[in-house]
């Protein structure tokens, strides 16, 4: 078979996605896509472009415009050995299926104590930035990440997308990939199809640093090394960068490490500030390095308030100027 | 009441592809038929203007209607004053008819958050986007003035063929025949939910038939044919007010096409082939009212070039105006939010509104 569509030396976030399905596809025919508009169309971003002509309509499926008989089916099939990769077109639209998600996909090993498993991925492109009409610009991430069973990942480079999702498809447990959408295409990088696979659950250092480290995910890791960059020019601030990658579980001792290197820390997501996953990033830090802290840990969120329309929405998204102003209140406190 | 009570799998006509008449024409007056069709170039002109909006930078992602102004344009045009619509994301033009005013949608589609904010008096509820999840809304809506003991309003819901598929669907239709609620659920089947095409949301023969397990009745009807949706609208419209000794709520399924893209970051040369666009392209509804109404003496030469003019400067007009308004005080964001702010969201309003005077609006900017 050939795997050639894709240069491998210059992959944007998105063909990594399709180069992960394509070659998942390829290496296990258990595997299929399914959702609303992936087979001849490839999906509204592309992501699932000529996977149709190569596996047909029986391995690349759209379904019916239901989300919750998307997941609800494919719970079903992966329980039948087969391992479903579901698209949701925009993780706005993810809600109906959330019933099956949380109740089911979440719990169906836990319930039969280990003898149905749902080996599964449920792919959304989520998060602001790219002008989108209402609803299409969520960050929900939080409401998955609290939901024992799941696994959420969040690849924010080309090759994490490869790598991640393809060790998502293998993961024996259900797994809520989202997708940056933001940053689908804006940056290109070559990817190694042939490199070991990433593991789910290891966070890793974007940028290393020694006044303060910053934790962040998805399409805000860019966002962040622009602000690590305004700091060090503008203020002479040593920013490190952390990118979680693996949302649930979270890895605490990358975290915790960096942490102890640097002695101050702040968080930056896109999502509502309030009961997003910054909060539980601040509890891992104190729990285990409370002690090496010399100021109190920042957030930086998207507010507490539904995201704007477009006209507004570069006001409502962590801006570098805004990531660096916690970054600078941060080491400039006193402790 | 005749027009509803009829086999699913058969759909009303009244004027057929030419504009000849081929069923009863509904009893509207001269002056009504000639704002039908003035209303049907409105819409088609403003699509044409918005969709190039869109391509120049001056305007967000559109959703474009072209192709089913008849069933959007027939179908508002039936209801009385004080009934409701509860639109999807595609209704512009029947909202036009309901009174909300371009310049509204333009500011919507523009990212503005005051697009939503329903003109009053004109009874349509904001534009929904997540699919079919309006029809539980008309729904209760429908419910509770039927609960209040008012008789005299039907509520009229849109979605689309996709959008049968969802749960949402299912529980507002059946909600609606259990509490025999004044209701009207229109579904604009266009053959497709943007590159699936419609047999891939059914293998039901038709929409109209799921109303036979809803315990109600279910209505076919030419789409692209004005007058046939009027009348079978109207009919549904009276019959929710005073249902005899019939179900209150009705299915209509139009059956029309869109001629364009799903929205204009779609691309349906993807999925459909040129033939069978330029095969619905022959049912235009516009030409074959027109043609109607010119063999019925009622429009000419003259009267269609004033409409042209007419509607060519009222969306010229809307457009000035959407374009005039300036961009959103950034931290009108922080408004509605609650009834009253709460302490922990105006501490976050603050904060911003500091970071922004520090630093000025540019350095939030992108693009
Ligand atoms: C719950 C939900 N899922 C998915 C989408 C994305 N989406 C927007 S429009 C659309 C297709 C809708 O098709 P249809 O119901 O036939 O309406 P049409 O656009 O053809 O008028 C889809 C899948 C959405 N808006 N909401
Ligand atoms: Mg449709």
């Amino acid at each position: 078979m050939s795997l050639s569509s894709a240069d491998s030396d210059q992959l944007t976030l998105v063909d990594g996605v399709r180069e992960a399905l394509r070659r998942e596809m390829a290496d296990d025919d258990r595997v299929l896509v399914l959702g609303e508009d992936v087979g001849k169309n490839g999906g509204v971003f592309r992501a699932t472009g000529g996977l149709y002509d190569e596996f047909g309509s029986a391995r690349v499926i759209d379904t019916p415009l239901a989300e919750s008989g998307i997941v609800g089916t494919s719970i079903g099939m992966a329980t039948k050995g087969l391992r479903p990769v579901a698209e949701m077109q925009f993780m706005g639209f993810i809600y109906p299926a959330f019933d099956q998600l949380v109740s089911h996909a979440a719990r169906l090993r836990n319930r039969s104590r280990g003898r149905y498993t749902c080996p599964m991925v449920v792919r959304a492109p989520y998060g602001g930035g790219i002008r989108a009409p209402e609803h299409h610009s969520e960050s929900m991430e939080a409401l998955f990440a609290h939901q024992p069973g799941l696994k959420v990942v969040v690849p924010s480079t080309p090759s994490d997308a490869y790598g991640l999702l393809r060790a998502s498809i293998r993961d024996p447990d259900p797994v809520v990939f989202l997708e940056p959408k933001r940053i689908y295409r804006s940056s290109r990088e070559p990817v190694d199809f042939d490199a070991a696979l990433p593991e789910l659950g290891e966070a890793v250092v974007r940028r290393e640093g020694s006044d303060v480290s910053v934790f962040t995910y998805g399409a805000m890791v860019p966002e962040t090394l622009e602000a690590a960059e305004m700091a060090k020019e503008d203020l002479g601030i040593s920013v490190e960068v952390v990118d979680l990658r693996t949302l649930s579980p979270l890895d605490r001792e990358t975290m915790v490490d960096s942490l102890k290197r640097t002695g101050r820390a702040v968080v930056v997501h896109e999502a509502p500030l309030s009961g997003g996953l910054g909060g539980e990033v601040v509890s891992a830090l104190q729990e285990e390095g409370l002690y090496h802290l010399e100021a109190p840990i920042k957030r930086v969120g998207g507010y507490d308030t539904p995201v704007p329309l477009h006209a507004l929405e570069d006001f409502y998204l962590p801006a570098p100027v805004r990531i660096a102003e916690g970054i600078r209140e941060t080491v400039e406190a006193e402790a | 009441m005749s027009t509803l009570q009829r086999d699913p799998e058969e759909q009303v006509q009244v004027l057929d592809e030419n504009g000849g008449v081929v069923g009863e024409v509904p009893d509207l007056g001269d002056d009504e038929l000639v704002e039908m069709y003035r209303a049907m170039r409105l819409a088609r002109h403003f699509d044409k203007r918005a969709v190039s909006l869109q391509r120049q930078g001056r305007m967000g992602t559109y959703p474009p209607l072209s192709g089913q102004e008849g069933a959007q344009i027939g179908s508002t045009m039936a209801l009385d004053d004080d009934d409701w619509m509860f639109p999807s994301y595609r209704e512009h033009g029947g909202a036009v008819v309901r009174g909300v005013p371009l310049t509204q949608t333009l500011l919507y589609w523009m990212g503005h958050e005051d697009g939503n904010k329903m003109t009053p008096d004109t009874n349509v509820f904001p534009v929904a986007v997540p699919i079919s999840t309006q029809i539980l809304h008309a729904t209760g809506a429908a419910w509770a003035s039927k609960l209040k003991g008012d008789d005299e309003k039907a509520f009229i819901c849109y979605f689309g063929d996709g959008g049968t598929s969802e749960g949402d669907f299912h529980e507002g239709l059946n909600f609606a025949g259990v509490f025999d609620t004044p209701n009207v659920f229109f579904c604009n089947n266009n053959q497709w939910a943007i590159s699936v095409p419609r047999e891939r949301q059914t293998a039901s023969k038709t929409i109209a038939h799921k109303a036979v397990a809803y315990g109600f009745d279910g209505v076919q009807v030419d789409g692209m044919d004005p007058l046939a949706v009027y009348k079978v609208t109207r009919d549904a419209v009276e019959k929710a007010k005073n249902p005899g000794d019939r179900r209150r709520p009705t299915l209509i399924e139009a059956v029309q096409y869109r001629f364009g893209a799903h929205t204009t970051a779609d691309d349906p040369t993807v999925y459909r082939d040129d033939d069978e666009v330029e095969k619905w392209k022959a049912k235009d509804p516009i030409p074959r009212l027109e043609k109607f109404l010119r063999e019925t003496g009622r429009l000419d030469d003259e009267s269609v070039d004033a409409v042209t003019q007419s509607v060519e400067e009222q969306v010229a007009d809307a457009i000035d105006e959407a374009e005039s308004v300036p961009r959103p005080e950034p931290s009108e964001m922080f408004e509605s939010v609650y009834a009253e702010m709460p302490d922990h969201l105006r501490e976050q309003m603050e904060d911003f509104e500091q970071l922004r005077e520090q630093v000025g609006d540019e350095a939030f900017l992108r693009e």
